[in-house]
């Protein structure tokens, strides 16, 4: 009377896996979404703070006297380029074109960067007029709200330049399209942001 | 005890409702990321979004400040749906819908901090001492 041993696998449960794989690259496209929500959080804090002090002058200079909104709308559009170039770049990525890709994402670069220095310029701008970031609360916040904006976008031109850098060395492969995929997140959504730093800080600050 | 670890996964073909499909070697799911046509229909209406409000606050359309703030404001939410459809590719199905379920508790937290900060720092603001612009200028 001898115990009896199955073969491995006989009577080892078996389990189905009706369902696909819910994330097929491995989790990171999930994972920097939530890193994008946890981003969309500072500056929801950015902008409450600005909607609490944008209206505090201090007897210095209000947004209707400092803002050029031709200026603002030259970079909205810019912005929204940059966001289409970098479609069309992803575009061309699904068909594993190399140079067509790197072509679209040097125009995306480029009009980030275009984007990058009349901000700059604005700031000079209102520095040069005395509406630095200590004359008011008014001030403070909007420079720290379109300051970090402004920062983020640098950020992701940096970015973009490494991208492209790996691009040219290996090619499309699966690693960095995963990267293309994750910058291409990034870029919309501080075009996203940007919809609301027009809205709340210029437009509605141009109108008293 | 060495049973539990010989457990196979067996893979069955999807039914409905399934991933995007297969992938191959390692590639993320072709097109995952919208169509020439998308993002074009997206560029218009941003375009459109954008345009108005400008026009609406540099012209002086309205000529009231509230209804044009007003309008303003709704024109951006409806540009961010734009934004997030045409070019972030939401919907409710990817990821299993947890980049979905991320994003409605963001929203949910965004739309408390704001209107939670704004509407006590108001009545904060209301029941303080007023002060002119002078005085605030020669605080101590």
């Amino acid at each position: 009377m001898h115990e009896m041993t199955p073969p491995p696998g006989a009577t080892a449960p078996v389990f189905y896996e009706r369902e696909g794989h819910a994330h097929e690259d491995g989790g990171t496209l999930l994972g920097f979404w939530l890193y994008l929500m946890s981003d969309c959080l500072i500056f929801a804090v950015l902008f409450a703070t600005f909607g609490v002090l944008g209206r505090n002058y201090a007897a210095g200079p209000a947004g209707a006297d400092l803002f050029d909104l031709r200026l603002v709308l030259v970079n909205t559009g810019l912005l929204l380029l940059s966001s289409i170039t970098y479609g069309v770049a992803m575009l061309e990525m699904d068909r594993l074109r190399v140079e067509r890709t790197l072509r679209w994402l040097a125009i995306t670069g480029a009009l980030g960067a275009a984007f990058v220095g009349i901000e700059l310029f604005e700031f000079g701008h209102l520095i040069h007029e005395g509406a630095t970031p200590q004359r008011s609360a008014f001030l403070s916040s909007f420079f720290i709200l379109v300051g970090t904006h402004g920062l983020h976008v640098t950020f992701g031109i940096v970015w973009l330049a490494t991208l492209m850098a790996q691009v040219r060395r290996r090619g499309l492969v699966p690693e960095n399209q995963r990267r293309l995929m994750c910058l291409s997140m990034f870029w919309h959504f501080l075009d996203v942001i940007w919809i609301g730093v027009f809205t709340f800080v210029y437009l509605l600050g141009a109108m008293r | 005890m060495s049973t539990l670890s010989e457990a196979r996964l067996v893979r069955l073909p999807t039914g409905e409702g399934g991933g995007h499909g297969e992938t191959d070697g390692g590639y993320p799911a072709r097109g995952a990321h919208g169509t020439l046509k998308g993002y074009m229909t997206g560029f218009a209406l941003s375009v459109v979004l954008t345009l108005i409000p400008f026009w609406l606050v540099m012209g002086d359309v309205l000529g009231d400040t509230f209804r044009t703030g007003i309008v303003v404001m709704a024109l951006a939410a409806v540009q961010i749906v734009v934004h997030m459809i045409y070019f972030l590719h939401m919907n409710t199905r990817s990821e299993g819908g947890w980049t979905f379920i991320a994003l409605v508790f963001t929203v949910t937290l965004v739309v408390v901090t704001l209107v939670g900060s704004i509407w006590v720092m108001y009545h904060l603001d209301q029941n303080m001492m007023p002060m002119s612009p002078h005085e605030a200028l020669h605080k101590p």
